[in-house]
């Protein structure tokens, strides 16, 4: 190794400028599948005061476990070429090519955000065994002098119990990853940067 | 397990590296103010990288706004200030470009002034500078932007705090795991000693690797000034998961 990577600097106050041109709310739509979810919180800090300057973003398989990633998808063709099945698999990946699994939105002045996506299936963890449906989330603010990285589970998933990040976890703070069901069909999950019900963050 | 899934953990992939202490900032770095009520207080969770950080969001080049790269051809007139050209590499620790990743940048005009609602300090805005640039970086990770020289500005961290100048760059590499965002500074600023953000990472040589270097081969005569910022990425793993 001859280099070091370089040293991350806070996102500041004035990202907008910025980052606003790639902004995705909405990872749903025509042509992508699976369970649509609308997930919302707000971000708040040490005084329990909302965090309005604080931008979110996402990243996330589709419904069928699969992420948008070239690295992987090269080597689903490579495996298509002899493959019987080859012909229904081209066809999924049509349809999800809608879905490029990343989402970035701003907090709001009450430090709210929120996305609309599709739940996403379950990928496969290090150690072979499948994690429960989860969502990488970074979340930069000024403040933050490098990104803080966590994840949103989903309730009601049996497999939240079995799931390889979370058992990293002690059981009494596992529930700030765990989205709370809100109002019909809506996720809450919020994110506290610091203090007694602080969200579990990842070294990541 | 469905199917696809199962293709994808055929490859036998590799996690990232992780940052050598000192080198990236700790949360807490009180000089910085904002970060006292912001950084968790709670150590962090060591997690091993999955399929989840090893990907990442890539970007087509049809979502890309060719004319973005150059931040003084985005009105009819020309931005007041000094043009300059920042030009460089987006590799990893092992000195393998990063093709075809999405660069963003931020900025304040030459004033030290930023078109945002927050910004209120009382310095003129630019009707022709808006500040904002991005590209994809080419096959060899190069990138290249021409914008209009920063000026410092003040903020309220401390008495009499002032920034020096920089420009915010948003770089996401080849996966989640590393994503970046960060500033680049100026060679000679006398701002950059008193500087709570620039100095927040221990590692000195890490911190002064932000700053640009002038660089003659970008210099375009009679256009601009030219300056050289590499962005290094952590580089991967040499061991692949077992499993």
């Amino acid at each position: 190794m001859s280099l070091q990577a370089t040293t991350s600097q806070t996102v500041g106050p004035f990202f907008q400028i910025g980052l606003a041109r790639f902004y995705v709310d909405d990872l749903s739509g025509p042509g992508v599948s699976g369970e649509v979810i609308e997930i919302e919180g707000r971000v708040f800090d040490g005084d329990g005061e909302p965090v309005p300057d604080g931008v979110i973003e996402i990243w996330q398989a589709d419904a069928q476990g699969k992420y948008a990633h070239s690295e992987f998808s090269n080597e689903v063709e490579s495996i298509q070429k002899n493959d019987a099945q080859a012909k229904e698999h081209a066809q999924t990946q049509r349809e999800q090519a809608g879905f490029r699994g990343f989402g970035r939105v701003p907090t709001q002045p009450d430090g709210s955000f929120r996305f609309k996506t599709s739940k996403p299936g379950r990928v496969l963890a290090p150690d072979g065994t499948l994690q429960a449906p989860h969502i990488a989330v970074s979340i930069f603010t000024r403040g933050l002098l490098r990104r803080l990285v966590t994840r949103i589970y989903f309730p009601d998933e049996p497999s939240n119990a079995e799931d390889f990040a979370l058992k990293l976890i002690e059981a009494g703070r596992r529930h700030t990853l765990i989205a709370k069901k809100s109002r019909d069909g809506w996720l809450e999950w919020n994110i506290v940067l610091q203090g007694a019900d602080e969200t579990v963050f990842f070294d990541c | 397990m469905p199917r696809r899934a199962m293709m994808q953990s055929m490859a036998s992939f590799r996690g990232y590296r992780r940052a050598e202490a000192g080198t990236q900032p700790d949360h807490l770095h009180p000089p910085y103010v904002s970060s006292i009520k912001r950084a968790p207080s709670k150590p962090l969770v060591y997690l091993p990288h999955t399929l989840s950080e090893v990907t990442g969001p890539s970007f087509e080049s049809s979502a890309i706004d060719v004319k973005a790269s150059d931040l003084t051809r985005q009105h009819h007139g020309e931005p007041l200030g000094e043009r300059i050209i920042v030009s460089g590499r987006v590799l990893d620790e092992d000195g393998r470009p990063t093709p075809r990743t999405l660069i963003e940048v931020w900025q304040a005009n030459a004033a030290g002034r930023y078109r945002h609602n927050v910004d209120q300090h009382n310095a003129p805005l630019d009707p022709n500078f808006e500040g904002s640039g991005h590209t994809l970086t080419d096959e060899q990770g190069n990138f290249r932007f021409i914008t209009i020289r920063p000026g410092a500005y003040p903020w309220r961290n401390h008495y009499n705090a002032w920034r020096p100048a920089h420009i915010h760059f948003s770089v996401f590499g080849p996966a989640f795991a590393t994503r970046l965002i960060t500033q680049m500074y100026f060679p000679g600023d006398a701002l950059l000693p008193f500087d709570p953000i620039f100095n927040c990472t221990a590692d000195e040589k890490a911190r002064n690797r932000l700053i640009s270097l002038f660089d003659w081969e970008t210099t375009v005569c009679e256009q601009a000034l030219g300056y050289r910022f590499d962005i290094i990425l952590s580089g991967r793993d040499s061991t692949p998961w077992e499993k």
